[in-house]
Parts: structure tokens; C-alpha cells; sequence
């Protein structure tokens, strides 16, 4: 390539045609693709005070200071769910709606084998999604395998909404990524932008280099609308709430399988009960969840959101009126098609006698196996295609899809 | 005997004259050469964390032969220049030892954590966290100003290689107060030693017992972790030979093996008295060791005590999977992300025959053809693209181009580089799983991590914006310093020859010095190594 081709190049802004093809809108045929986003809440949350077992009178006892109500009048009780269980009072503006609506189903007694209750070790086990007994796969993550099942890889819209492709995603399929909790406006311009692409045009980088400014740019695009509004002072949404937001607009118009990450559950010490730490982060999470349900719009429909988290905690409150790490935790279903308003899945009474190693919730409910079934009925899968999402695993459907 | 010593010294003549025509020309040597580098900025580039003028200027000097010589062999020499040196003496990682560091975190941390009432214990606990946010700044900025400027910087790459394949998270509990401690006493001393040194280090450090687990291994109460990653991700590797059987029985070797963060010391059982042992944090508990014999990679080790560990050590390091195992990832940072077979055998060879000396198998490696014909091959992770860049821009003996006040001063604020690697996700003691960063290029080049060094290039000729790097914290001037004068010797002898025309194309058109320092680091020729 000579200098004048170069500048042709540059002028020809090679990002652009780029930008068309792979950003555009999905086609109508192609727009009732099942959609998945996979939410996790990393440190563990108290999973006992958000689906509060509210007939368990054990629960009371066992949580002199941190106990949710049960239902009564006052806002700051339970919201029953049914007989058994109630929701956490902050997430009634958000999450309720959708219980009511059939669109939000719990998996109580959820969870992985994995006894080390170690963060690191389970987060890492979940997101591999391999047996615990044999020799594991450190490059291979449940959902890049599912990717590679479902056709979601690169061209068909695979992404994690984190700065590093989570273990979750890793894998043989190329997965973007794009972290949308601080949006930084790019200091490299759209002159340099074309400059630098145009000498990666020629090399094995071209596609990233291209798809990388593409991808900042439509995140741009965006983010436009967003920006102006807190430029003129507006109220705008903070934390998830805008990171989700944000994840809605790609998700609607351009992914089909997403993952991000929340932190801030490991509450040790201070968690609160109807209000405090943890009704502070439900709240955030609830709000974020129901602006997604409802940024998506029309495909909300064929959109299903799981959220998850590494364990559960101790049913006991703990000295410093918080819990530590436990072991069965509850799974949300979220989605248009969901068939909700219920709790799914094997079940038990809650009682000392009940408790795995007398402290925490069991898993009735294992992860993979739920998961398997879930996404079985989502995409349709041959067993052969489950297993190789999950292997040796039977998948078990709950019917929440 | 030194390990350098054995190799042909030939090996190591190249052709440094060749279009130098500015610079002092190196004593020829009458030898006979057998693996001649065409480039020696490109050996410089693989051999150091990025050639930079006084890097260049030394080969020139020394010749490249005596400059690998003495990248094997590091002097005890002042290493660093005096103001980096009293940098990091004024660090409190450098003033006070681990071992109260750790006792005065874990006091405050209990302390903390009694505190009745909330919003007392939320300061508290800020204040823990404070403390521990200002170790961890310490550390990764005594690494990133040695690796900037250290003349050593063979050992500082292979510091950096070593720290990752043993790799310990900061994150984790309370160990920013320790990974100082881990890095100086466990890795760097060893990183161009014995792999047996400093694999018996690291399973003797507070820092690895804490992050493994092995702490917590008692027997009755087994915890395999430790035991399990020191064969898959340490010695052996995943396909080297061993059972699940050698896991638990390397486990029970390891029982009683951890740390106490406390001043008591427990009372131990008469029988086992004498086997109890205290080194700083370091304790071995014979209450909580299993003293039965074990079955241990096809041998038996004798119940016995601490000396059981110092007789698996020596089985792993001996082990012919280790010697390949270590090999292959030495080749795959130093020469390729496939590195051929024979090299590796050739390596493990020489690793086996010098009962694992690190030097002489890097010695074999740089004396290979394949090293010769990678050298500008290996895609830059992010660590290597910042300290490269870093080193390239803000030389500060460059004096060859002394019209340039900028390329005289020091860094005394890392911060900007520590959260340039956050942003492109390759923080500094940031691993949080035990198998470290990822080694294949392919890892670090997705869109996102492009477009994000792209940013990182425009940050960097700015010296962190507005030169940041080049003011301590929390100054504030408004005089912002001259761009760096990136046409600099590295420049004129290699780089720009290597330019395509694409790259050559867009710097003709750059619109100011700032733009075509950007466009620079950006380039395609500036993303390898």
C-alpha cells in the first residue's frame, strides 16, 4: 500500500462498512431468537432474606436481628409470595410487578456441590460448569460452550458486559466484551480512530481493531441521549439501574446472550433486615432488573434473565448480625415467557433438622442440571448438545420455560 | 560453577554494527557466530521489558554477547537510579517487616470487626482497608519502577514470569499486606536461581499457604488445595503423571503446614515437641500434621514432620515432567505461544542435567535458532505493552537526546500505570485464580481490549495526562511538560526500518508531535515484541 492509498483508506473509513454489517439490527426472522442474559451477584447474597421463608418459624428464631417480618401491614414486611415464602420488601416496586405479571419464578435450594465455600473456588467451579470429580478445563466456561451450541459466538451476538471476559465465557468461541458501569467518552477521535485502523488494515488485527472502534462507537451512539440528559442537570439513574439501562439497549438490538456481574453481597457484619446494606444493593438490583424488563420491549418476550450467585449463607445470623458462608442459595427466572409466579423446583421444610452440615440451606436443586433443563427448553437442545454444555449431568426441566 | 559460564560465549556475537553509524561502535570480536541476530533492539525488545535508549546504548558498549552475559549473571551492583532507589526505601512495605505489617492488619482487622456500634465499624473497617489499599500501591509500584528501571532486566521479566506462575491474588483476606514480602523473599531472589529454591520458598510463604488454603490442611480436616495446584499449575502439570492418589497423600504431607498471625504459639503435644517450627509467620504444627507414612509419586515419604515437604519438593522438582512442564512455559513467554518441541526437549535437557538451574536453560533457549527467528513475534500482553512503552518515552539517561528536558525526569507517581493495566485487565497481583494470565497472544486481542490500548496509548505520551506520572499524588501544576521525543534512538536503529507503509503513511500525516507519538504506540510494529 502506498501513502495515497493509505489516505484513501483513511478517507474511506473502513470501520464504517464494518459497523453497518455487524451492528445492524437483527432481521425480523431472526428477532424471536431466544435472548439470555445470565446476572451474577458475586460475594455470595443472603438468599434467606430476599425469598424469606416465612412460614419457617425457625427463621425467626434463627435470626433474632436481621429477620424479615412476615407480611403484615406495615412496609417494612415480607411481601407474601405464597404460603411458604415471601419477597424482601425492596424489591416490591420491582420485582413484584413481574411475580404478578407470571414473568418472575425462584429456584430456592440452588446451587453447586462444591462444599469449599471459598468465593474464588465456587464462583470459579459455577462458571466452568464441569463435574467437581474429574481433572477441569481452566479455557472452557458453561456459556461459551453454550454459545458454541446455540450459535451465539461472535457473529451471532455473544457478549459480557465486564472489562475482562469472564471465566463464564471462556472458551473457543470469541466473545466481545464491553463495560458499561463507567462509560469513559473515548480520547482517541474519530480521525485517529481512522488512522490507527488504517494501519491495522493489512494485519491479522484488522477485524478486533475495527470491531473494537465499532463497538465504543455504537456504545457512544448510545450513551448519547444519556449523557445529554446529565448535562443539563436531569435526574438520572445511578449504579445498575444505569448499567442495565445500558445492557437492555445492546441486548435488545444487537446480543442474544449476555452475562454480567454484581458485587456487594458478601455481608459478614451490618447486613440490614428490611432496610440497611442488603435492602440497599436489592434495591439497586430490583430496579436495574425491571428498567431491563422493560428497555427491552417488544423482545422481552422471547428474553429470559437468570440470576445466580457463587453460595448462600449461613441460616444463623452470625455475632455481628450479618452471615457467613454458606452452601444452597435461590435462583431467579426472569422473563417474558417465563411461566412464573410460582417457586420451583424440590423443595423442603426449614428446620434445623434440614440444614446441610446444620447451618446452611441444602442444594436440592443443582445448578447444572437446572440450568441444562432451562436451556434445553429455551433452544431446543439435542441431549448430546446439553451434555456438552453440562456434561454428565441429567438435564432436569422445571418447567419455568 | 556460574551457568553462563558453560555456554559457547560465541552464541552471543551478533551483529551490533550494522546501520550504527551514529553511535560508538562495540569492540569486534573475533568469533565465530553461530546464531547472528540481524537486529539486536529486537533482542533487546524480547530480553528486557522493551529496548529503550540507555538499554541500547549499553549493547553498543558492551556488545550484545557480554549484555546477555550480564543479564544472566546480574551484578549485586545498584541496579536502579539513586531517586527510584530512595523511592521505594521510603515505602512502607520497605520500612516495617511483613511479619508485624500482617500481626498489626489481622489485630485491626479483629478489632474492627468487635466494634458495636455500625457506623463506628464501617470507619474502622475503612480504615483497615485504607491501610491495605496503601500496601498494595506500594507493591505494584515498586515493581512497575523496577521494571522500568531496573539495569537488570532479565531478572525483572523473569520476576514478573515466576510471580504469575506461582501466583498468589492480592485481594484476597489480607494479602496486599504480604505480597511485598512474597515477591523479595520467595520469587525475585530465585527468578534466575534454582527452581527447587524457589519452589521450596513459595510452599514455606504465609502469603501461598494463605491463598491456597494450606493454612487451613489439618489432619482429619484435609484441605487439597495447595497440594492439588502445586502438581497441575507448579511442577508437573495437568498431563504429568499423577493420580488423584498423589493428591491426597501430597495433602497429608502438607498437613499442619500454615501460618500464625498471632504472638502465642500453641502447646504442642510432648512426643512431636521438637518437630514444631516458627519463622515469622510461618508455622509448622506437628498437633495438626498427620505423621503416618505416605505413597507419594510411586515412592514412600516416611511420616517425619516438616522434612516430609522438603522431600516432595525435591520428588516434584526432580520430576522429568516438571523439567518440561517449566520448559515449555519458559519458551512459550520467551519464544512462541507454540514453541517447538525439540527446543523444549533441548531446555529440559539442560534443566534435568543442572538439577534445575533457571539461567542455563535460558541460556540454551537464547542460544536456539528458534529465540533468533521469533524476535518480533510475541503479541505484547497488556503488562509488557505499558512498562514498553514507559521504558520507550521516559528514558531518563537517554542523554543522547538531551534537548528534551522531559526524558530527564523520574516517575514518582505510578498510579497512572497501575490503572492503565486495571483498565486493560491485567492488574498487577489482580489474578484472582491460581493459573495466572493467560501466556497466547490471543488472549489480550479482543475489540475491546484493542480499542482500550488505543486509549492507553494517548494516556501514556502524556505521562498520564498532563505528566502525572512525573508529579508525586495530589500535586497539582498547570504546566504541562513537552510530548516525548519518540524519534529516539530505538527509533532510528530499528523501529522505523521495520514500519510498513501503511504505518509510514499515517505518521507522514499526523498532525502534531502528540498525535504521532499516539500513533506510534499504536501502531501494529509497536504491539510486538
Amino acid at each position: 500500500m502506498n501513502r495515497r492509498d493509505a489516505l484513501k483508506a483513511l478517507a474511506a473509513l473502513p470501520l464504517m462498512t464494518t459497523s453497518v454489517k455487524l451492528w445492524a439490527q437483527d432481521s425480523p426472522s431472526s428477532s424471536l431468537r431466544p435472548k439470555l442474559l445470565v446476572v451474577f451477584l458475586r460475594g455470595g447474597y443472603d438468599c434467606a432474606n430476599v425469598l424469606v421463608p416465612v412460614s419457617s418459624s425457625y427463621y425467626y428464631e434463627s435470626r433474632p436481628n436481621i429477620a424479615i417480618a412476615r407480611p403484615g401491614a406495615d412496609s417494612a414486611t415480607a411481601v407474601a409470595l405464597d404460603a411458604d415464602w415471601g419477597l424482601h420488601p425492596a424489591l416490591r416496586e420491582s420485582i413484584l410487578p413481574l411475580w404478578s405479571a407470571g414473568q418472575a419464578a425462584f429456584v430456592p435450594f440452588a446451587g453447586i456441590d462444591d462444599v469449599s465455600r471459598s468465593h474464588f473456588a465456587t464462583q470459579d467451579s459455577l462458571e466452568l460448569g464441569q463435574p467437581l470429580d474429574a481433572a477441569r478445563d481452566f479455557q472452557s466456561g458453561f456459556m461459551n460452550r453454550l454459545a458454541a451450541v446455540t450459535g451465539s459466538g461472535l457473529e451471532k451476538k455473544a457478549i459480557a458486559f465486564t472489562d475482562q471476559v469472564p471465566i463464564v465465557f471462556r472458551g473457543g468461541e470469541r466473545i466481545h466484551n464491553v463495560a458499561l458501569r463507567n462509560v469513559v467518552r473515548p480520547s482517541v477521535d474519530a480521525r485517529q480512530s481512522a488512522a490507527i485502523a488504517a494501519m491495522y488494515r493489512e494485519t491479522p488485527y484488522a477485524v478486533p481493531v475495527n470491531d473494537g472502534f465499532a463497538m465504543r462507537d455504537s456504545v457512544m451512539r448510545d450513551m448519547a441521549a444519556e449523557m445529554e440528559a446529565s448535562s443539563r442537570n436531569a435526574i438520572t439513574a445511578n449504579g445498575f439501574e444505569l448499567e442495565a439501562r445500558r445492557i437492555a439497549r445492546l441486548m435488545r438490538d444487537r446480543y442474544s446472550l449476555g452475562f454480567v456481574d454484581v458485587g456487594g453481597w458478601d455481608t459478614h457484619a451490618g447486613e440490614g433486615g428490611a432496610t440497611g446494606a442488603l435492602a440497599g444493593r436489592l434495591t439497586s438490583l430490583g430496579r436495574g432488573l425491571a428498567v431491563l424488563a422493560s428497555e427491552m420491549g417488544s423482545q422481552w418476550s422471547n428474553t429470559t434473565v437468570v440470576v445466580m450467585s457463587e453460595f448462600g449463607r449461613t441460616f444463623r445470623e452470625n455475632g455481628n448480625r450479618g452471615t457467613d458462608h454458606g452452601h444452597g442459595s435461590v435462583y431467579w427466572v426472569l422473563g417474558g415467557s417465563v411461566r412464573g409466579g410460582r417457586i420451583v423446583g424440590e423443595q423442603t421444610k426449614i428446620d434445623a433438622s434440614t440444614l446441610f452440615q446444620n447451618r446452611d440451606y441444602p442444594v436440592l436443586n443443582e445448578y447444572r442440571s437446572v440450568l441444562g433443563g432451562l436451556f434445553s427448553r429455551m433452544y431446543g437442545l439435542t441431549p448430546a448438545q446439553v451434555a456438552t454444555v453440562f456434561a454428565a449431568t441429567a438435564p432436569r426441566d422445571l418447567g419455568v420455560i | 560453577m556460574k551457568p553462563f559460564l558453560r555456554l559457547p560465549l560465541s552464541v552471543f556475537a551478533i551483529a551490533v554494527a550494522t546501520g550504527c553509524s551514529t553511535l560508538p561502535q562495540p569492540p569486534l570480536q573475533a568469533v565465530e557466530r553461530k546464531t547472528p541476530f540481524a537486529d539486536p533492539v529486537r533482542v533487546l525488545d524480547r530480553l528486557t521489558w522493551g529496548a529503550n535508549p540507555s538499554s541500547v546504548r549499553d549493547v553498543m558498549q558492551q556488545g550484545l554477547d557480554a549484555y546477555m552475559r550480564a543479564q544472566l549473571n546480574p551484578s549485586t551492583e545498584p541496579d536502579i537510579p539513586e531517586a527510584v532507589r530512595e523511592h521505594i526505601a521510603m515505602m512502607s512495605i520497605s520500612q516495617t517487616p511483613a511479619e508485624s505489617r500482617v500481626i498489626e492488619m489481622n489485630r485491626q482487622r479483629l478489632s474492627a470487626d468487635a466494634v458495636k456500634d455500625d457506623e463506628q465499624r464501617s470507619t474502622s473497617r475503612q480504615a483497615y482497608q485504607q491501610a491495605l489499599a496503601k500496601y498494595g500501591r506500594e507493591t505494584s509500584t515498586r515493581a512497575l519502577l523496577r521494571a522500568v528501571y531496573s539495569k537488570n532486566q532479565l531478572r525483572e521479566q523473569m520476576t514478573w514470569f515466576w510471580f504469575d506462575h506461582f501466583n498468589v491474588y492480592q485481594n484476597r483476606g489480607l494479602l496486599r499486606a504480604l505480597v511485598a514480602d512474597y515477591e523479595d523473599r520467595a520469587i525475585r531472589p530465585y527468578a534466575l536461581g534454582h527452581f527447587r529454591d524457589m519452589l521450596r520458598a513459595v510452599v514455606h510463604h504465609p502469603a501461598m499457604l494463605i491463598y491456597l488454603d494450606n493454612a487451613q490442611n489439618a489432619s482429619g480436616r484435609i484441605n487439597e488445595n495447595l497440594a492439588r495446584e502445586l502438581m497441575e499449575l507448579h511442577t508437573l502439570g495437568v498431563d504429568g503423571g499423577y493420580t488423584q492418589v498423589d493428591v491426597q497423600e501430597l495433602a497429608r504431607i502438607l498437613t499442619g503446614v500454615g501460618v500464625n498471625l498471632r504472638s502465642d504459639t500453641p502447646q504442642v503435644r510432648r512426643a512431636v515437641r521438637d518437630d514444631y517450627v516458627r519463622d515469622g509467620l510461618f508455622e509448622f504444627n506437628p498437633n495438626r500434621h498427620d505423621y503416618g507414612d505416605k505413597k507419594f509419586l510411586g515412592g514412600v515419604v516416611k511420616g517425619g514432620g516438616l522434612k516430609e515437604v522438603d522431600e516432595a519438593i525435591d520428588r516434584l522438582a526432580r520430576h522429568p515432567s516438571t523439567a518440561r512442564f517449566i520448559s515449555r512455559k519458559i519458551a512459550t513467554y520467551l519464544v512462541s505461544d507454540t514453541p517447538p518441541g525439540a527446543l523444549v526437549d533441548r531446555m529440559a535437557a539442560e534443566f534435568t542435567r543442572t538439577d534445575g538451574d533457571i539461567a542455563a536453560t535460558l541460556a540454551v533457549l537464547f542460544d536456539s535458532p528458534d529465540f533468533a527467528a521469533s524476535l518480533g513475534r510475541k503479541f505484547k500482553d497488556p503488562v509488557h505493552y505499558v512498562v514498553s512503552a514507559v521504558r520507550f518515552a521516559y528514558d531518563t539517561s537517554d542523554t543522547s537526546d538531551a534537548t528534551d528536558p522531559s526524558v530527564q525526569k523520574i516517575i514518582v507517581n505510578a498510579q497512572p500505570m497501575i490503572n492503565w493495566l486495571n483498565r486493560m485487565g491485567q492488574p498487577l497481583y489482580g489474578r484472582q485464580t491460581p493459573d495466572g494470565y493467560p501466556q497466547a497472544g490471543n488472549s489480550w486481542t479482543s475489540p475491546a481490549q484493542m480499542a482500550t490500548r488505543f486509549e492507553i496509548a494517548r494516556a501514556i505520551v502524556t505521562g498520564g495526562g498532563g505528566g502525572r506520572m512525573f508529579r508525586p499524588e495530589g500535586a497539582t501544576t498547570t504546566e504541562r511538560p513537552p510530548p516525548p521525543q519518540l524519534s529516539n534512538v530505538v527509533y532510528r536503529e530499528s523501529l522505523q526500518a521495520r514500519l510498513s507503509t501503511a504505518t509510514r503513511a499515517v505518521l507522514d500525516e499526523a498532525n502534531s508531535r502528540d498525535d504521532w507519538n499516539v500513533l506510534l504506540l499504536a501502531s501494529p510494529e509497536f504491539q510486538n515484541r
